[in-house]
């Protein structure tokens, strides 16, 4: 079972309609015991950093912590990637997981933010995400705060600054950029976190 | 590189897309889902429904539109005309649009803006301002702010206008320059440029479209990150790629489909 994480914060149609049409049937849940049982777990979020408060106050975290630990596909999608870092300085008082040690921050100013619209990603070829995805490709971004890029960044994009827009480690996966309004692209990625199997 | 976007906009009303001819007759010009599908395979970055429909009815078949439209669209879908309240806008979302555009009802109600922002985030909320100038040669920042489809003076500026949008929350600006609406002699580049420069977040550029090379212009002179196109791909040019094509021989950066 495919869990798709509610946690109350903006529209989850687009997410749950791209899923849809990759073939997927995932499960719309705010149920700590639905992720307990998921095999594949997707988290997606617009919004404040603030807003994953109810993931702790629900119990998802622990639910999807326990999850990640037993090695089930995760997927962060916006904030649901700079919830896998430890905290955002947006939302100072709040902790993520800390699946990445880093700390997501607000972009450094001098041009528009929110950074909003479709932004070309270098990609690492040897990326799971992005398998049969040329590099350069577009995907469509809208974002205040950025994740740094670390070693477990598998594509970059430049905006004033170079950020993270896709991490992988093991099992654990995050994009900054909303692949459900990404194209094809995106719904290929989708596909790609879908068909991945944990060896 | 951060793409500049090119949005596709579709008068919509009783389910079917209309365009104006002469700015009086409405013609039928196709199912908007079809229409829609048709725009983001040719390289449109975003779509806009427009519902323009006066009857309560239409605009019950406006959300079984947008639902069945949303079904195969997975680029960032936007739906304005006649939202009022923050549950019509969650009704919208709900069908499956990703933004709303509002215009009257924020004029009327600027906390309108943070209402739907609270709950559906900023990104979600476009604040669409129709600004005229009192002449031809007045500063593009004084430009006049009206409301009702351009009948009603609301005694604003679109620069005071629009910041006041931006510090209520609103995620983006959509700019109609009413001057410049219907002429297909150009975006009206100073007016734009007034507003871009005097806010933080996003502005569409939207009046005036007719060549590739107006669209060069407010991206360059108007500083716009985004420009709407509607009835160009009737009259002019072709579709988004033949528009887009153009843009990048001119040096502008844009996403070309593959």
């Amino acid at each position: 079972m495919i869990a798709l994480v509610d946690y109350k914060a903006g529209n989850l149609t687009s997410v749950m309609k791209a899923l849809h049409a990759v073939g997927a049937n995932p499960q719309l849940t705010d149920d700590p015991a639905a992720v307990l049982r998921a095999d594949k777990i997707i988290l997606p979020g617009v919004g404040h950093f603030a807003a994953t408060q109810f993931l702790e106050t629900s119990g998802l975290k622990a639910a999807i912590q326990k999850r990640i630990a037993a090695g089930v596909p995760f997927l962060g999608i916006c904030v649901g990637l700079q919830w896998l870092f430890a905290g955002s300085t947006e939302a100072p008082s709040f902790s993520g997981v800390a699946a990445f040690p880093e700390t997501c921050d607000r972009f450094s100013p001098g041009r528009k933010i929110p950074h909003v619209g479709w932004n070309s990603l270098a990609i690492r070829p040897e990326s799971r995400l992005f398998a049969g995805i040329s590099n350069n490709s577009y995907v469509y971004f809208t974002h205040s705060y950025r994740a740094p890029v670390t070693n477990a960044t598998v594509a970059v994009t430049v905006y004033g600054e170079h950020f993270s827009a896709a991490l992988e480690r093991d099992n654990v996966m995050g994009v900054q950029f909303h692949p459900e309004k990404s194209g094809e692209v995106g719904l290929r990625i989708l596909r790609n976190f879908l068909e991945w199997k944990p060896c | 590189m951060l793409t500049k976007r090119i949005i596709a906009c579709l008068d919509v009303d009783a389910g079917r897309v209309v365009k104006g001819v002469q700015f009086v007759d409405l013609i039928d010009a196709g199912d908007p889902a079809e229409v829609a599908a048709r725009h983001a395979a040719a390289g449109a970055d975003e779509i806009v429904f427009l519902d323009i429909s006066a009857t309560h009815e239409a605009r019950a078949t406006l959300l079984e539109t947008v639902r069945r439209a949303a079904q195969q669209l997975f680029v960032p879908f936007t739906v304005g005309g006649g939202i009022r309240t923050a549950d019509d806008a969650a009704a919208v979302f709900d069908a499956g649009a990703d933004k709303v555009s509002i215009n009257s009802a924020a004029l009327a109600r600027p906390g309108l803006i943070g209402e739907i922002g609270a709950k559906f985030g900023a990104q979600a909320v476009i604040v669409a301002i129709d600004a005229r100038r009192s002449r031809p040669d007045a500063l593009g920042r004084n430009a006049a702010v009206f409301v009702n489809g351009g009948r009603k003076p609301t005694g604003r500026h679109a620069v005071e206008w629009a910041r006041e949008a931006e510090a209520r929350g609103a995620g983006e600006i959509l700019l109609t320059s009413m001057d410049a609406d219907g002429t297909r002699a150009g975006f009206d580049c100073e007016l734009t440029a007034a507003v871009s420069e005097a806010v933080r977040i996003p502005v569409i550029a939207s009046g005036g479209a007719g060549t590739a090379q107006h669209f060069t212009r407010v991206f360059r002179e108007g500083k716009a990150d985004a420009a709407l196109a509607a009835s160009i791909f009737h009259f002019g040019i072709a579709d988004v790629r033949t528009l887009k094509e153009e843009l990048r021989r001119e040096g502008i950066p844009v996403r070309l489909p593959c």
